[in-house]
């Protein structure tokens, strides 16, 4: 079971309280953790990620295990305790005022 | 007896403030969608509860919400459960997917316009500006974009579709304004649907005669010899917004960047009515329900100096379709007011006396019952106010 902390905003529009769990085969990338979110609240789609080239929209971050990993190909493994379900992956509005 | 609903959009959210006939005691129901941008909100003329909204930011992007209770509830269309499965298993959630048609079946690849350096660019999606439903069926529905373009929903804002045509015309010489390159204005006519005007930051007024599929820029008459070297220059034009009268649809309204111009002709040709007003600059112009002469305008200082001339908020109206004005001042602020109000920030009530309603930027909407004689804050404390729609209910 995969565990995602939404931003406050996502939350709302997703209509979530808390994190959300999604059930994922492996392996488990950001990318897969996003189509998996996008199926099961496809109100979120185009709010992360652009809808057609699935790049990350500029001001959102992924943090996970204490590392910035919005960088990483969206087909990078995640860390092993995102896998196991002991760490979440944090899905972050980036620090932009406003 | 007769109520009204307005629907306020702000910088940090929007706001339904509902009044009955009198127009005197209201209730202010929200933040609906608290600290997103909403750009626009507006009901369908043929079934009220219908509502638009453009909920935008720039964190997380677009967002499409549609209310079917006279906004009560919202969802993103297609997201509710008998929606979520499109044929092919995935989810369908596209109601926030602008996507420019560069299809080869309508000839239309993906053009470049003219940014900022001169250079060419091409379009790239950011926001929606402006929601326009269709005045026949609360299905159907257009979106004026940033970067320019028209968009039209036949599924109640499910799926969006370009009409792409209006890039063909002349759109390589469109720039962007200092607010973005955004199309913000849709002006439908109930008696010819298959007419649409649409007005661009910064390109102009455009007419198609043919449900949208074909485009011309429609700016005769217009002057910008501070923007535009080419006095005969047929697009590049700042418009700011148009506006006109259901009973005269040849009769059109414009308040550009700088001067109020009027068109009796559907857009052939521009005369300026600016006469009298103290700036001839400004954003949102609108036309009195039941008299199709009487427009109001609300003159700012300057192109850089977005606040009223001389501290004081001023409405003026025309009561001879232009050129001459009268100041409406009762009820509004006379010194040390250096709000703006914004293109889409002002509205009239179908009620018989027509009521008005502006919302600034520093987060005041007032409202006139009596044809803009005498206003008064229906509340003065929001977000920078975005949008400003009236339902006449």
């Amino acid at each position: 079971m995969i565990r995602v902390v939404l931003p406050q905003h996502l939350r709302t529009l997703a209509r979530v309280d808390g994190e959300v769990t999604l059930d994922i085969a492996s392996p488990v990338t950001v990318g897969s953790v996003l189509d998996a979110l996008e199926v099961h609240y496809p109100m979120l789609r185009g709010t992360i990620r652009d809808h057609s080239t699935k790049r990350r929209r500029p001001f959102i971050r992924f943090f996970a295990c204490e590392q910035d990993l919005s960088h990483e190909p969206s087909d990078s493994p995640l860390p092993a305790a995102v896998v196991s379900g002991v760490e979440p992956l944090l899905i972050v509005g980036a620090m932009a005022g406003g | 007896m007769s109520s009204i609903r307005l629907l306020i959009g702000t910088k940090k959210g929007a706001f339904i403030l509902t009044s009955d006939g009198k127009r005197k005691q209201w209730n202010v129901n929200g933040p609906h969608f608290g600290g997103w941008e909403l750009y626009h909100l507006k009901g369908s003329p043929t079934d009220p509860n219908r509502i638009y909204a453009s909920q935008t930011s720039s964190w997380f992007g677009q967002v499409i919400q549609r209310s079917d209770d006279g906004g009560k509830t919202w969802n993103p269309p297609g997201t509710k459960p008998e929606d979520l499965m499109g044929p092919d298993g995935m989810p369908k959630g596209e109601s926030n997917m602008f996507r420019y048609d560069a299809s080869v079946e309508t000839g239309q690849p993906l053009t470049t316009h003219q940014w900022y350096d001169g250079s060419q660019r091409p379009w790239e999606f950011k926001r929606v500006w402006h929601l326009e439903p269709s005045l026949t069926d609360p299905d159907t529905v257009y979106a004026g974009t940033e970067d320019a373009a028209l968009f039209k929903s036949v599924d109640a804002g499910k799926t969006w579709k370009e009409l792409a045509g209006l890039r063909s015309a002349k759109g390589q010489l469109w720039q962007p304004g200092a607010g973005g390159m955004c199309l913000h204005t849709i002006v439908l006519d109930k008696g010819n649907p298959d007419r649409i005007f649409v007005a661009i930051s910064a390109a102009g007024t455009f007419r198609s005669d043919d449900a949208g599929k074909t485009w011309k820029p429609t700016n005769k008459g217009l002057v910008s010899k501070y923007e535009l070297p080419d006095p005969d220059a047929e697009v590049g034009h700042c418009v700011h917004c148009i506006t006109m009268h259901p009973s005269r649809p040849n009769v059109l309204f414009m308040q550009k960047h700088w001067d109020v111009l009027r068109s009796d002709n559907g857009g052939d040709s521009w005369q300026e009515i600016s006469g009298n007003l103290p700036s001839d600059f400004g954003f949102p112009i609108a036309v009195h329900a039941h008299e199709p002469n009487t427009v109001y305008v609300v003159p700012i200082k300057s192109d850089s100096e977005h606040y009223p001339p001389e501290g004081k908020l001023r409405v003026y109206r025309s009561k001879t379709g232009g050129n001459e004005w009268e100041p409406l001042t009762k009820g509004l602020p006379q010194q040390d007011c250096y709000v703006n109000i914004l293109r889409d920030a002002m509205a009239v009530d179908q009620l018989e006396p027509c009521g008005l309603y502006f919302g600034t930027t520093g987060g005041q909407v007032y409202g006139s019952a009596d044809d803009g004689d005498s206003w008064a804050p229906i509340v003065r404390d929001l977000p920078a106010v975005l949008s400003v729609e009236v339902q006449t209910l």
